[in-house]
């Protein structure tokens, strides 16, 4: 009974870091950057929630609107201020140091704006939560229900979209290969703008559902869930969109299972090494694909 | 061209050393006024505590410059940031030495407060510390408390727990990669022995993982508690309220000072804090006069409600006051004669301020005051007599 | 001798630089013009330096990303710190006892780092960077839940609290959980730091010109190629990796005898501290040495030196970091700087600079 319990609390942390994980590996797939700046997007997402439904009332459906529209505005303006110059560096470590203080950057303008004091977020999902088992001794919140949903939703728009369109065909080949994609007449600044452009609008969806599930709310809401949606991106192979659900929901049962029966100090060391472990006995993740190399 | 771009380099790191030295060296001897410094995290995921300190600090200093300052001197406060980070503290220290501060309110964290207080005791610099709550704060004799220390706090809460006997069975859940929390519980449990009540429970969340506590409350609730006990900050508990009323758990919550402010959280149903018991010095919604004029005039000023950090950080600076108008030293003396003179002050003055009455102080740094037990009540903080 | 001078130009410049700062810091400070902000900052700013030379061992010359650094800075710091506290009163020679402290930061973290590169440094990039980030990580939380004690019977530990130690009355407790280690006695100093950052430069400078590092290049620069002529990749990634492990441990060290209070935070040893230390190696160039110094001592001033604006340094500091990096990295930009700085300094090559900037600005 308890571990069926503990199962449901797992799946539930696990769709938000899956959701947000789903962003990350878009991103990464196609513009191959380690996006650090991804999970405060989240957290800019949540602050225009929170503005526009607690602060001035207005109805939820516009909040959600708002901060879609914003954050994607938010990660083209980023993209193309910050990562373009960079793409054609030397080194690809570049752009990651230019991620780092877009994050610092982020975090510190929502600190001036909004202050430190954290803020409690009301959840923008209405449904009720779902009781299970014999005596109702099992519950399912609605907020989990929705990020799963939302989660596979946004999976088969984003691989029909990949697969299926011309734009999404540009995505891959720009992703396979920037300098014959260019010769193939795909306009590379364009497709990685739209890139970017999901991968935000992704992120305001993730920050909204992070925030109903867990609702304080804080400058620095989004980097650790930011990481460890990281972390569960890389665990599933990154750059793959059924490996990020895959490995976010996987992180989430790891967490919460190692606390309940391993020792709750300990949990974040369990989970980076079940990590390490699967890294090395498969390294390109879950479902990552291995590219051979050749001389 | 690339040797001109490195000498360009090496020109700028040389450029800033030399801006960095020109700093004036060795401290200016004061003046006529009290010059303050304040050190706290006001950037990072500390940054509402270190933020209270600085402008509960300061709306003292206003007032008490208003009024005509201390003794005819006026005070300057300049107040640093170290980001939650013992190195950046001592940084800040230094700074705050180079403006000429001679009196140190701060470091508001524990473990910033130890690094700085090792810095302090060489220059023996009066440190009042309002909310750095660890024993190893106050070691050296130039360091003093606003704030209970952990171990009080800890012993407190058990003791208070076991003789009204709110519960038999009390579970716990702390922050384990922090000083505060993980210090409480570590006495809290210590004394529980001595208490008519059995710890159950006894979970751990850190820095890196605090936003599920499904399991902590579903252990919680398995081992069949009455009571939890939270010695940790609100925003975290907010969250394990929140998580608790959606499981459909039904326990007494009990915490201590960190989690005053849980009310002041924007948006916060605080229904759900209905009934939550915590042992503070400091509730924003007391009914006196002296707190409520306090919270007024610190919304009017910074538009949020002011918590005991902040309250404690007001009360600091008004026991400096008091303790330099016992001793009667001017603020022209040296750092290390203001030092010795409120040393001494400190121990023979009895203070009455927003966190408790009649505080007073022993050698060690320690105040003695009592804490009092409250309830949240229809949203509101109430005394249990 | 001139040879030897030709052959080592650069590295004597790097070791110029170093010891002139260092001869003229100590003459201002004897002369008392040196704030006491700068005063505190020169021990940090060394064990800096030595993380940002170390990592450039892994990033630059080995090539391979590593988000973990942290933690071997955590592992030399703990380990040193656990020792000097335990035998303050037993070794009552300081020096003695802190270069034994050194040591034994320096062991540790390079045993670990080996211990860590043996299973992970077979997987690449990004994969290998979440793989160290995830050490990192590990080393922290093990650290914030480690209890040791001591008393008339020996150690005792505990990863559950300083209750389940069962101390005796007159025992102490050492390493305290999330408390950390507090009192370690403050040995370190800016001479001491010199000392361990000229050591550093003398193993990292030597270790590329010597065959072990020409091998440890080859394999950055192909793994296939280097292995085709015979060069164990595992063992020479191995030794670059804990090389630079090792002296993380060192600079752990320095930063652990510079504090009275030694714990885990996420921001001294978490994975902020891990890229703020890539940021170092970055900037200042990937592979370049001297550069990884200029950039630690930039990049640490500059907060510092922004403490005037109160509440906006921390923006502006990440403002600056944002354009620093367009400045240095973007091709354009490099063209730009290029152009601008002949055009300022080379009057004479005036003429050829503009028709060149002319033609790539249309």
């Amino acid at each position: 009974m308890s571990f069926i319990s503990y199962l449901i609390n797992g799946i539930s942390l696990g769709s938000v870091y899956a959701i947000i994980a789903l962003g990350y590996t878009m991103v990464y797939g196609i513009a191959k950057m380690l996006n650090f700046a991804h999970g405060d997007i989240i957290m800019v997402g949540c602050y225009t929630v929170f503005t526009i439904v607690s602060t001035l009332s207005l109805p939820t459906w516009l909040g959600i609107i708002v901060s879609i529209v914003l954050c994607t505005i938010l990660g083209i303006t980023i993209e193309a201020v910050a990562y373009r110059p960079l793409r054609q560096a030397t080194s690809s470590l570049a752009v990651l140091i230019t991620a780092i203080g877009v994050s610092y950057l982020l975090q510190n303008v929502a600190l001036l704006i909004f202050g430190a004091n954290t803020k409690s977020f009301t959840s923008v999902v209405n449904i009720k939560a779902l009781k299970l088992g014999a005596d109702g001794g099992l519950t399912v919140t609605g907020e989990t229900l929705v990020t799963i949903a939302a989660c596979l939703i946004i999976m088969v728009v984003l691989t029909t979209f990949v697969n299926k369109t011309k734009a999404g065909q540009a995505m891959l080949a720009v992703s396979e290969d920037k300098g014959a994609a260019q010769l193939m007449g795909i306009n590379v600044n364009a497709t990685i703008s739209l890139t970017f452009a999901i991968g935000s609008a992704l992120a305001a969806v993730a920050g909204m559902l992070l925030c109903s599930a867990y609702p304080a709310l804080t400058p620095y809401t989004g980097s650790m869930p930011g990481i460890k949606a990281f972390v569960a991106a890389v665990f599933g192979g990154i750059g793959s969109i059924p490996g990020a659900f895959i490995g976010g929901i996987i992180l989430g049962i790891i967490e919460i299972l190692s606390k309940a029966y391993i020792s709750s100090q300990l949990s974040d060391a369990i989970v980076f090494l079940v990590l390490i472990i699967v890294l090395v006995v498969k390294p390109t993740g879950i479902l990552g694909r291995k590219i051979q190399e050749k001389v | 061209m690339k040797k001109l771009t490195k000498t360009l380099a090496v020109a700028l790191s040389a450029a800033m050393f030399l801006t960095s030295l020109t700093g004036c060296a060795g401290a200016a001897k004061g003046g006529d006024t009290w010059k303050i410094g304040g050190i706290g995290p006001t950037t990072g995921g500390a940054a509402v505590y270190g933020i209270a300190v600085q402008n509960g600090a300061d709306l003292a200093i206003k007032e008490i410059n208003e009024a005509g300052g201390i003794a005819g001197n006026k005070i300057e406060y300049n107040f640093q940031d170290d980001e939650l980070d013992s190195e950046k503290s001592v940084n800040a220290y230094n700074a705050l030495k180079d403006w000429g501060m001679n009196i140190l309110v701060g470091s508001v964290t524990s473990g910033c407060c130890v690094a700085v207080a090792a810095e302090s005791v060489n220059d023996n610099m009066f440190q009042l510390t309002p909310s750095g709550s660890a024993v190893d704060c106050i070691t050296n004799k130039n360091v003093f408390q606003v704030c209970f220390t952990d171990p009080n706090q800890g012993i407190g809460a058990a003791s208070y727990i076991g003789s009204n006997n709110v519960a038999s069975k009390v579970a716990v859940i702390y922050d384990s990669s922090d000083v505060y929390s993980s210090g409480i519980y570590q006495k809290f449990a210590q004394e529980a022995d001595n208490q008519p009540f059995e710890i159950v429970s006894a979970e751990a969340f850190t820095a890196d993982s605090k936003t599920d506590f499904s399991v902590q409350l579903q252990k919680a609730a398995d081992a069949g508690a009455e009571l939890v006990f939270l010695p940790i900050y609100y925003t975290e508990a907010s969250l394990i309220l929140t998580q608790a009323a959606s499981a459909g758990y039904n326990f007494k919550f009990f915490g201590c000072d960190g989690l005053d402010g849980i009310l002041g959280v924007e948006n916060f149903d605080t229904s759900l804090a209905e009934g939550v018991m915590l042992l503070t010095p400091f509730a924003a919604d007391a009914a006196d006069e002296k707190t409520q004029n306090f919270v007024k005039a610190y919304e009017a000023a910074y538009g949020d409600t002011p918590n005991q950090f902040a309250a404690d950080a007001y009360d600091a600076v008004y026991i400096i006051k008091a303790a330099i108008e016992k001793s009667g030293v001017a603020p022209s003396a040296s750092v290390s004669e203001i030092g010795d003179a409120l040393e001494k002050a400190m121990t023979e003055i009895t203070v009455d301020g927003l966190t408790g009455e009649s505080m007073n102080w022993s050698e060690d740094g320690a105040v003695n005051k009592a804490p009092k037990a409250m309830e949240i009540k229809n949203g509101n903080y109430s005394l249990i007599q | 001798m001139k040879d030897f001078i030709n052959k080592n130009k650069d590295n004597l410049i790097t070791y110029g630089i170093v010891i002139i700062a260092y001869i003229v810091l100590e003459l201002l400070m004897s002369l008392g013009l040196i704030s006491s902000l700068m005063t505190g900052l020169l021990v940090p700013l060394c064990a800096y330096i030595i993380l940002a030379v170390s990592l450039n061992i892994t990033v630059g010359i080995l090539g391979e990303l590593s988000l973990g650094h942290a933690g071997f800075m955590c592992v030399g710091a703990f380990t040193s710190a656990f020792f000097s506290k335990c035998t303050v009163n037993v070794i009552t020679v300081e020096w003695i006892r802190f270069t034994i402290a050194i040591l034994i930061g320096f062991l540790c973290a390079g045993v670990i780092g080996f211990l860590i590169g043996m299973p992970v440094l077979r997987l690449k990039g990004d994969y290998l960077a979440i793989v160290t980030l995830a050490f990192g990580e590990i080393i922290k939380n093990v650290m914030n839940v480690l209890y040791i004690g001591r008393d008339s019977k020996g150690f005792h530990f505990s990863t559950k609290d300083a209750v389940a130690l069962g101390l005796e009355e007159s025992g102490e407790i050492i390493v305290n959980g999330a408390q950390g280690i507090t009192g370690t006695p403050k040995s370190s100093n800016f001479t001491v730091g010199v000392v361990l950052i000229l050591i550093t430069l003398f193993i990292v400078l030597n270790l590329i010109k010597s065959r072990d590092g020409r091998a440890v290049m080859a394999i950055r620069d192909n793994v296939i190629a280097a292995e085709s002529v015979g060069i164990n990749i595992t063992k020479y990634k191995l030794l670059a990796f804990s090389i630079s492990a090792a002296l993380a441990g060192v600079a752990g060290v320095l930063y652990s005898h510079n504090l009275s209070s030694l714990m885990a935070t996420p921001k001294n040893f978490g994975y902020n501290m891990s890229i703020m230390i890539l940021v170092f190696v970055v900037l200042g160039g990937i592979g370049n040495i001297r550069g990884s110094i200029i950039s630690a001592v930039i990049l640490t001033l500059l907060p510092e030196l922004l403490r005037g604006l109160s509440n906006l340094r921390m923006l502006i500091y990440a403002i600056v970091l944002i354009a620093m990096m367009l400045f240095s990295w973007s091709p354009k930009a490099k063209d730009f700087r290029d152009k601008t700085v002949a055009t300022l300094l080379f009057w004479k090559k005036d003429n050829t600079v503009k028709g060149g900037s002319d033609n790539g600005s249309n």
